[in-house]
């Protein structure tokens, strides 16, 4: 826990009491952290387990086991992909496929910039209007491997004109 | 509880209501193939499907480990239908599995195998990718395979249910899905305790001790003079190894035996446990009378030893500075014994025979040795021995009983043996420090306010007017109340012992396995009534020797007069004492 700040540790141990009557609260505090601060490495894992009482394998196991939680940092925009059963037969392996060989990563890895992260979802609940991709927020709707380089490209221009 | 009515196989029953099909079905003299399930559903993930019957009321077939029976339930397991989804379900498992099995160390004690064979899987039914495999050596003690992982979760129920730790659990999903410590690291670098208790509980060759055979096997093939010693509680366990019923005492058995595997001498730890009493008892009424830090902690348990070094660091000096009993007769051995026969000490190999998995990493630690030589060289299991004399041929149960050597060291008393129970160091040590402050032999030797299975013991003694207020806790989860109220400054206790596993050393994480499939010959509850059983034995030991004090044992007194001085000494405590160093939980 060397690593962390004082400030972080008072913030985490926050999130960890606003569960405390809670009977199960892991979930609802890894996700407090996971929006906080983009990601959960091991030391923030330990410090909940120090508060919660609830073990650090136990803790490491829910951040693995779902997708939304994450070890490492992400970038600064996120993108996602559905690879959903909708999204998938109309052709967002492709699609994905396409941002990875672009930016160069493999799903659920970072660019060396920190600009982006490229990860794989299942189902995101727009299967009406499939392939989606979703970043930051922000839903594309319909995607193909044609319009992935304008995506890209928006937000390559959006951050040299900050 | 109240009483329902079911069908199996046709036949009525009445069971209680509450109870699984398996563990009903169990009750009317069935027993459903099943792997993941533990005791008293101490592990009830119904994760295997190896346990699946039919059940009028449910949808499909159901894992009978998991699911409740219900008045008028009708149970089948002999169709042909849950046969072959039995069957099945053992044969995926095994398509995802390290099939090494002759050269596996579980080899005879596992029960995949055994399910495989009772639900008749087919070799290679099912042929596909495999997970990826962790295999984790590094600790002295506990070795973790992942190909030979069957995710049943024993393991992290155990860790929990022993010592509110769980080290392990479920890592990633779906194929993905391992078991391990946080991170998948190895468990050199986490906060495990290496007690085995998940190695104890493990149905596979996933989790096993690092044997140490080949080290006594080259010991011996360089000529080197061999000695062994052994545990109190291995001969209580021992006998399994070999199908005897569970709570025989083995004692001249063992011996005979060790002694035609070729140790050239085969002592008793029992003389250490002596010797610890000796100096710990010593310790307690030194810090007693001189405002040392109380209450003290006993120091015999290694597992013991490594929780309060991860979790409660600022405890360490609590903890009484005496070396564990095997590593003290060690220590004797490499120095008076030595001395006195005219033998080279860099000439011996000590080995010591232990129900204990953490005891093969105590061994290895730099503050247990003397001039560069380890007191202790190798660490063997009760289970490992049980090989070792497999793989010699010896017949055990033709075995004559003999006496352990006691030629200058290794005489032992009464209160020696009861170390392998918990309260056992408790009640030797007070035996002593009764007659130490009192100067009077006491009446009685049994102090049977600090026995039994209870997870936190007291009880006041009177010494001479001072009032000695102590308590007995085993398993960490059990040990943790006492600690914190020490950690809180309101403890109330002077003299604490505190034991790794639950039950103490008779159930230690390297005794004999107790898996109700591989002992047809026991009670349906065995895994209940193990601990007593072996206690028994013990206790009955502690009764039939001719001293009961570790203080009356002659050899003990031999050792302070010629050598050692008293207890406590400058000598003693170079020899017979060490330290302990925090230790970080995440590297």
């Amino acid at each position: 826990m060397a690593h962390l700040s004082e400030a972080s540790v008072k913030k985490i141990n926050e999130i960890c009491d606003r569960y405390a009557q809670e009977r199960t609260p892991l979930m609802m505090i890894l996700s407090d952290i996971q929006k906080e601060y983009g990601y959960i490495p091991l030391e923030v894992q330990e410090l909940v387990s120090e508060r919660t009482g609830i073990s650090v394998a136990e803790i490491y196991g829910v951040v693995t086991f779902y997708s939304f939680f994450s070890l490492n940092p992400k970038g600064k925009y996120v993108i996602g992909c559905c690879l959903g059963t909708a999204c998938y037969v109309k052709g967002a392996q492709q699609v994905i496929d396409k941002f990875s060989e672009i930016l160069g990563i493999k799903p659920g890895e970072t660019t060396k910039d920190g600009l982006f992260t490229l990860d794989a979802l299942r189902c995101i609940g727009a299967c009406g209007i499939a392939p989606a991709v979703s970043i930051n927020g922000k839903v594309y709707p319909k995607m193909s491997v044609n319009a992935v380089p304008a995506v890209i490209e928006e937000y390559k221009n959006a951050e040299a004109n900050i | 509880m109240a009483k329902i009515n079911i069908k199996i196989e046709g036949m009525p029953y009445e069971v209680e209501e509450g109870l699984t099909i398996l563990e009903a079905a169990r009750e009317c003299g069935y027993e459903i193939p099943s792997l993941c399930a533990f005791n008293h559903g101490e592990c009830s993930r119904g994760s295997c499907r190896v346990c699946l019957v039919e059940a009028t009321g449910a949808r499909g077939l159901v894992a009978s480990c998991v699911y409740p029976v219900a008045d008028g339930m009708e149970i089948t397991i002999s169709s042909p239908k849950a046969a072959e989804a039995r069957r099945t379900s053992v044969e995926l498992l095994l398509s995802n599995h390290n099939r090494d099995c002759q050269e596996c160390d579980k080899n005879g004690k596992c029960e995949l195998l055994h399910v495989a064979k009772l639900t008749g899987a087919r070799d290679n039914a099912y042929v596909g990718a495999k997970t990826e495999v962790t295999v984790d050596k590094l600790t002295p003690s506990i070795k973790r395979d992942t190909s030979k992982c069957v995710l049943c979760g024993r393991c992290i129920e155990r860790c929990k249910n022993a010592h509110g730790l769980s080290v392990l659990g479920f890592e990633k999903r779906g194929f993905k899905t391992i078991v391990g410590p946080a991170e998948n690291r190895s468990f050199a670098d986490s906060p495990c305790i290496l007690c085995g208790q998940c190695v104890s509980v493990c149905p596979t060759g996933a989790l096993m001790e690092v044997s140490e055979i080949e080290k006594v096997d080259e010991a011996m093939k360089e000529g080197k003079y061999v000695v062994v010693q052994t545990a109190p509680a291995v001969r209580a366990a021992l006998g399994e190894e070999f199908g005897m019923p569970v709570g025989s005492l083995v004692t001249g058995k063992m011996v005979a035996a060790l002694r035609r595997l070729g140790f050239k001498k085969v002592f008793d730890t029992n003389f250490g446990a002596d010797l610890t009493i000796m100096e710990e008892a010593t310790e307690l009424l030194h810090r007693m009378q001189n405002g040392g830090t109380l209450p003290m902690i006993t120091s015999c348990s290694p597992g013991w030893v490594n929780y309060c070094e991860y979790y409660y660091g600022d405890l360490l000096p609590h903890l009484s500075s005496c070396k564990s009993p095997h590593e003290m007769f060690g220590a004797v051995l490499k120095s008076y014994y030595c001395e006195k026969q005219g033998i080279d000490p860099r000439d011996m190999f000590v080995v010591s025979v232990m129900p204990c998995t953490a005891k093969k990493y105590e061994k290895d630690r730099p503050q247990l040795q003397n001039d560069g030589m380890k007191d202790v060289d190798a660490v063997l299991t009760t289970r490992e021995l049980g090989k070792l004399i497999r793989r010699s041929g010896i017949r055990f149960d033709k075995l004559p009983d003999e006496e352990f050597d006691n030629d200058v060291v290794g005489d032992y008393t009464g209160a020696g043996v009861i170390f392998g129970v918990t309260g056992g160091v408790m009640e030797a040590a007070l035996r002593t420090a009764i007659f130490k402050v009192t100067g009077k032999e006491p009446e009685k030797a049994e102090l049977k306010e600090v026995r039994g299975f209870e997870g936190v013991r007291e009880a006041e003694y009177d010494l001479n007017g001072a009032k000695v207020k102590i308590a007995v806790a085993h398993g960490m989860k059990n040990a943790k109340v006492l600690l914190d109220q020490i950690r809180a400054g309101k403890s109330e206790y002077q003299f604490i012992e505190i034991m790794g596993c639950p039950g103490g050393c008779i159930a230690g994480g390297g005794q004999p396995y107790v898996k109700p499939c591989f002992l047809p010959n026991e009670d349906l509850n065995i895994l209940d009534t193990y601990k007593d059983k072996r206690a028994a034995a013990l206790y009955a030991e502690d009764e039939s020797r001719p001293y009961r004090f570790s203080h009356q044992n002659p050899q003990i007194i031999k050792l302070y007069k010629d050598y050692l001085g008293e207890p406590n000494s400058h000598k003693a405590h170079e020899l017979l004492h060490t330290t302990y160093a925090e230790k970080v939980r995440f590297n």
